[in-house]
């Protein structure tokens, strides 16, 4: 079964600029995003079958609902982000604390090698696929990659939009992958068509609804509400399309990947 | 013909880093030759490229090194910035970094540290025991002090440019008389106010037109409403400013029905002459001399002003700062933790400020002259929202929308 961790966005708000989508004019609607997230925990729970484990919030940490960005955890061992903003890195001690009494092992970078975590790395078979420019350094990946024994594939992000490589791309298995081609560069492409038999293209209207920014737990595809060509795609292919309005989260670049650490 | 070597490390073959950085380097009009290669034996080993870039001259080489930088490239044995002490006061030491105003940080005994008071075309000073890096103007540097030399360990941190939905992102690149200049102005209320909310400092540089237009009962409001934290101008201002409150007109014409007064010529040395002879500014509202306008509005709600004078002033008034160096040091310590600045019918004043602000602070200028709001951006300013309208009509704007209940 997989385990996912969670953290509630009881103080969750768009309090600060880090990412295009953040605009404090825009402020989010705190109980509506309480409600979205709660249907968004019930759907990976109840339906996509995960093991959800929830991490307690923390007033003056809005993001730290996304969970996604703590680090990168696999097997015992946690790889703790070392966030490029100021405003997350009072994040860092919480996700390092919550892992550290579950017994993992916690690595840390160079204070100098920025790393954003699952929001900038999969691991998907023997190969670590991660994003740079925006957050995460290069240099972060080969680091990270030796930890795990793991082959570092980084790719260049391209558009500010698509700050974290989870905003543009989700492996769906070992051989399939959907993926929003323009936040990359043609290396970037050409490395990714490389490694997946199956590349969804995925569309700018379901690229600007994030649906790339999909929780993937097993043949469940949790993901924001009217992606409607992803869906059918992801139907196509066997999948079980879950979607789920996540609007209030969007305010603050963020969808359900970005909601969810793996444990695996 | 200028090289340099570089290595780039990790799994550079399949991520396909290492033709993505040679690429970089024939885009940026450099050659390279391969030095050696080591290819990882198994899959998950890493491989390792040394590299000679060649380039024309030292420009092109260090925008090559910039752009494979952010590929992982690293010039072997790079590290700490290096350093060398100021020859005598006023004078950087040959080679001297010069800055950019974005957010920078050095690397110095192996520990980054965060540029203070970020600011263009100032040399960086290093203390390294203190562990702290600041940017100097010529005027600040003394005999001795280190400065960083050439560019190495120095970081440049450009803010990412995102597709922001904000004036100041995407109005900035092109100025024109033909915007929607009320949602701007709504838009520049809503930052004032909220770099009011962050304790952020609201600062005003302005020349004489705000009087000429007739706008100083709108700036005055501003400044009543504490919309203004600190002022900068020139003597002008304040003398027409004093010349409207003491006698009724700006340059002898009147304000109440724009006609030119007689004798209206005399005037503003009239009025100069009062405050003169008063002792002051300060001391001429404090004596009930002067009971209106803009200066008197900032004595009375504690604005922290700076006049700085000119070869052309008449007067000046005793506030005004004649050493050029003097009031740009005055300048610079009133600048730190701008939020806003309002640059309004002054092409010398707002130049001058533009140069001692961080890209991060919002800037606004506003002039009836497009030729102003360029030549501020083409001076890096490029975080400038331009507006091409009449000072008077858009003081009048801004307070609308100011004063829009939440």
């Amino acid at each position: 079964m997989t385990r996912v961790l969670l953290c509630p966005p009881d103080y969750y708000g768009v309090e600060y600029e880090i990412n295009p989508w953040m605009h404090r004019e825009q402020p989010a609607d705190l109980p509506r995003a309480r409600a979205q997230w709660r249907e968004f925990r019930r759907i990976l729970a109840e339906e996509a079958g995960a093991e959800v484990e929830e991490m307690p919030p923390r007033p003056g940490l809005p993001d730290l609902v996304f969970t996604a960005n703590a680090g990168l955890a696999i097997g015992n061992v946690f790889v703790a982000s070392r966030f490029r903003f100021a405003q997350r890195q009072r994040e860092e001690p919480h996700f390092q604390e919550w892992f550290a009494e579950r017994g993992y092992e916690i690595v840390r970078l160079p204070p100098d090698l920025y790393f954003e975590g699952e929001g900038d790395a999969f691991p998907v078979g023997e190969d670590l696929f991660a994003g740079y420019h925006f957050r995460s350094d290069i240099r972060s990946h080969r680091a990270v990659a030796e930890v795990f024994g793991l082959h570092a594939l980084s790719l260049h992000l391209a558009d500010a939009r698509f700050y974290h490589l989870d905003t543009c791309f989700a492996p769906l298995d070992e051989r399939t992958v959907a993926y929003h081609p323009p936040a990359f560069d043609d290396y970037g492409c050409r490395v990714i068509r490389a490694r997946f038999q199956d590349c969804i293209e995925v569309n700018e209207a379901d690229a600007l609804r994030f649906g790339c920014n999909a929780s993937v737990i097993g043949r469940h595809v949790v993901l924001n509400a009217g992606c409607d060509s992803l869906n059918r795609a992801l139907e196509e292919r066997g999948f079980v399309a879950h979607p789920v309005d996540v609007s209030e989260f969007m305010k603050a670049g963020g969808a359900t990947k970005c909601m969810t650490l793996l444990l695996r | 013909m200028r090289s340099e070597t570089i290595e780039v490390q990790g799994h550079i073959i399949d991520s396909l880093i290492l033709p993505r950085v040679l690429d970089e380097i024939l885009s940026h009009e450099g050659t390279f030759e391969i030095l050696d290669v080591d290819i990882g034996q198994r899959r998950q080993d890493p491989s390792r490229a040394r590299i000679r870039v060649m380039a024309p001259d030292d420009e092109h080489l260090e925008s090559i090194l910039t752009a494979v930088r952010t590929h992982g490239a690293e010039v072997p044995g790079e590290g700490d910035v290096q350093l060398a002490p100021a020859p005598c006061d006023g004078v950087f030491p040959e080679g001297f970094y010069v800055t950019t105003n974005y957010p920078a940080r050095i690397r110095c005994q192996g520990r980054w540290i965060e540029v203070e008071h970020p600011r263009m075309d100032c040399g960086l000073r290093v203390d390294p025991e203190a562990g702290r890096a600041e940017t100097a103007k010529f005027g600040q540097v003394r005999a001795g002090d280190c400065f960083v030399i050439g560019g190495r360990g120095v970081h440049v941190m450009p803010p990412a440019r995102g597709r922001e939905r904000n004036v100041f992102e995407f109005m900035s690149s092109d100025v024109s008389s033909e915007k929607p200049k009320r949602a701007i102005i709504r838009e520049i209320a809503g930052q004032m106010r909220q770099a009011r909310a962050e304790g952020k400092k609201i600062l005003l540089v302005g020349g004489p037109a705000i009087v000429h237009t007739g706008a100083v009962p709108a700036v005055v409001a501003l400044i009543e409403a504490g919309y203004v934290d600190r002022l900068f101008a020139g003597n002008a201002l304040a003398v027409h400013d004093i010349e409207y409150a003491l006698l009724g007109t700006s340059l002898g014409v009147s304000l109440e029905n724009a006609l030119a007064s007689e004798e209206g010529h005399e005037h503003h040395i009239r009025a100069i002459n009062a405050i003169r002879r008063a002792g002051g500014i300060r001391q001429a509202v404090e004596s009930g001399l002067l009971r209106s306008g803009i200066m008197h509005a900032c004595i009375r709600h504690g604005v922290e002003m700076v006049l700085a004078g000119s070869i052309r002033d008449d007067g000046p008034l005793p506030e005004v700062i004649t050493d050029t160096l003097a009031a740009q040091k005055r300048m610079l310590a009133l600048t730190d933790n701008t939020g806003v600045a309002l640059m309004v019918a002054t092409a010398l004043h707002s130049i001058a400020t533009g140069n001692l602000l961080p890209v991060t602070t919002r800037i606004v200028c506003v002039d009836i002259n497009q030729a102003v709001i360029t030549k501020l951006a083409d001076r890096g300013s490029f975080q400038t929202v331009g507006l091409v309208t009449d000072v008077g009509l858009f003081f009048e704007e801004l307070l609308t929308h100011l004063r829009e209940p939440q």
